[in-house]
């Protein structure tokens, strides 16, 4: 391996936290081939942050054309960079972007892709990916000259590794065909924390019996710092939105504290939060599944253990 | 409008997973399997798409003769058509996209849908893939979706919000939770669905791009330190959570 391309983006004028770790994660597989980033319609000053994590050079693409995001263009970018740069090796994270790009990517490289890699082993490049939402994990490895993978988000731990950057910048040109498909609009869900990005999550079950309850959920993830979250069956009773529905049929969470507040933790849950780095139980239920799975463990009923916990949680804090 | 919905079989949600004598793939002794659930509300968009604008719906998987199943029940729900491309237990998303694209060149749909994942091997990877081998624009997880005059605006569920996307037909959508409410067949149709003829073609082999070589099932120490919830007992959990976890 040569030349590894790393898809970079930037959040707030700061390069992304999972743009941090999947740099990261090329540095150490990189074995002395060249780790050099992709960042489109950034800035300088974001594309040198990449510096910090061992990106010696940035290809810092201008597209006004994109606006906002098109994952069309934006894989035309990335595969005609990594031409360019005779890239073998091409890392996205995989995020809502990395996993609508990165098999567009793979298929004009010809290449094999491996999506939300859990692990990817420097002397090799065997990876380790999660399949059946969790309940197995594979080794898998490509089989092509120019591989193409994702990284899921949380799991590869960023570190400081300094070197010095060059930052490349080019304008792109592109036509219309290669914006055939645009976002026009992004609307953000204003101070709510998303269960993928979030550190730690706190999610809501039957056990919380309705609706007008949740609000005993919401402060304690206010009190931690964390999401919202449910389970399938709160999102199925109407009481939550499904963007926040975690388990096999939702999202998979690995946050470092999952709270499951009156969730019994049926198979299908339990897949979706199981690589979360301490789990919380509170259940009314001594005997419930969710407590052979967890790290810590409260039995009584949430209604009198989540208002005690958010005020002793406030009170340690300050 | 002629639409092309793509179904998968996979193992039931609660199936609990053992890794297979091969020890790289599950033992599928006693598992149910069922429509891969984001492809039951792909299967509903088409069908609504077509009471609503008239045409066809066809369904296509890719894999052995056991795929027939996910087929007879996309046929109760209401699609016009089924199509089996038959060949061995696919090696990789690249061969599924590969033989589905082949069949849609044919077919020439105005629309493919297909679920945003498949819950046994969740890449998350065929829409895109598929549609860069048909040269058409994507959306993917979308949990809405409104189609106007050849014009297409999808919103698709992102971190911390929702982006809108547009792009014209013909054109493919990967369905998430919440674009719609999918019906369930009724026992008269899947009765009919029994007898109607399955469209069966050979799978063409492509070279793998990435090989399987081993699965293992996750085991996770936990400390399980399960309380009574007194007064106490919430303090020690609030101290465990700052010393232990350190996430205070």
């Amino acid at each position: 391996m040569k030349n590894i391309l790393v898809y970079l983006e930037a959040s707030n004028n700061n390069l992304k936290r999972v743009s941090t770790e999947i740099a990261t994660a090329a540095c150490k597989i990189a074995n002395g081939a060249k780790v050099t980033g992709i960042m489109i319609n950034s800035n300088k000053e974001v594309a040198s942050q990449a510096s910090k994590f061992g990106v010696s050079e940035v290809i810092l693409v201008s597209a006004p054309k994109i606006e906002l995001h098109s994952s069309t263009a934006v894989a035309k970018i990335v595969a005609e960079t990594a031409k360019e740069i005779a890239a073998d090796c091409v890392i996205f994270p995989a995020n809502s972007t990395g996993l609508e790009v990165a098999p567009r990517v793979a298929v004009k490289l010809d290449a094999g892709y491996i999506a939300d890699c859990i692990e990817l082993a420097a002397d090799n490049l065997i990876a380790k990916k999660p399949v059946y939402a969790g309940k197995a994990v594979v080794k898998i490895k490509c089989e092509t000259p120019v591989k193409v993978f994702s990284l899921r988000p949380n799991v590869f731990v960023a570190a400081e590794n300094p070197t010095s950057i060059e930052i490349k910048e080019k304008t792109f040109d592109l036509s219309d065909s290669d914006l055939s498909a645009k976002v026009v609009n992004i609307a953000k869900n204003e101070g709510k924390l998303d269960v993928l990005e979030a550190d730690i999550v706190v999610s809501g079950g039957r056990g919380i019996k309705g609706p007008e309850n949740y609000h005993l959920i919401e402060n304690l993830a206010k009190a931690l710092g964390g999401a919202v979250g449910a389970s399938r069956a709160v999102v199925d009773a109407g009481w939550r939105p499904h963007n926040e529905q975690v388990g096999q049929t939702g999202k998979t969470v690995s946050p470092t504290l999952y709270v499951a507040c009156g969730i019994s933790g049926a198979i299908q849950h339990l897949a979706g939060m199981n690589a979360s780095k301490y789990i919380l139980a509170i259940n009314k239920d001594k005997d419930a599944p969710i407590f052979k799975n967890c790290d810590y463990g409260l039995v009584g009923d949430l209604f009198d253990i989540l208002p005690k916990l958010t005020e002793k949680i406030q009170k340690a804090k300050m | 409008m002629n639409i092309l919905v793509c179904v998968s079989r996979v193992p039931d949600t609660a199936t609990r997973i053992i890794v297979g004598g091969d020890g790289k793939s599950i033992d599928k002794n006693g598992v149910k399997y069922i429509v891969n659930p984001y492809d039951e509300f792909a299967l509903e968009e088409g069908l609504r798409l077509r009471e609503k604008n008239g045409g066809t719906v066809t369904a296509i998987t890719v894999g052995t003769d056991a795929a027939t199943d996910v087929l007879r029940t996309a046929l109760a729900m209401g699609v016009d058509k089924a199509v089996l491309v038959k060949g061995d237990e696919p090696a990789d998303s690249y061969y599924v996209a590969h033989n589905i694209a082949k069949v849609a060149r044919e077919i020439n749909p105005d629309i493919i849908i297909l679920g945003r994942q498949s819950i046994d091997f969740d890449s998350f990877q065929l829409p895109s893939m598929l549609a860069e081998m048909l040269g058409m624009p994507s959306v993917s997880v979308v949990s809405a979706l409104k189609i106007e005059n050849g014009s297409v605006q999808a919103e698709r569920d992102v971190e911390g919000g929702k982006e809108t996307v547009v792009c014209s037909l013909p054109c493919i959508i990967s369905a998430q939770k919440g674009l719609n409410e999918p019906r369930y067949p009724k026992l008269p149709d899947i009765m009919k669905a029994k007898s109607k003829p399955i469209d069966t073609r050979d799978a063409e082999k492509t070279e793998p791009k990435t090989t399987i070589i081993g699965m293992e099932i996750p085991s996770k120490a936990r400390a399980g330190k399960v309380l009574e919830a007194t007064d106490a007992n919430i303090d020690e959990i609030v101290r465990l959570l700052k010393e232990d976890a350190k996430v205070i």
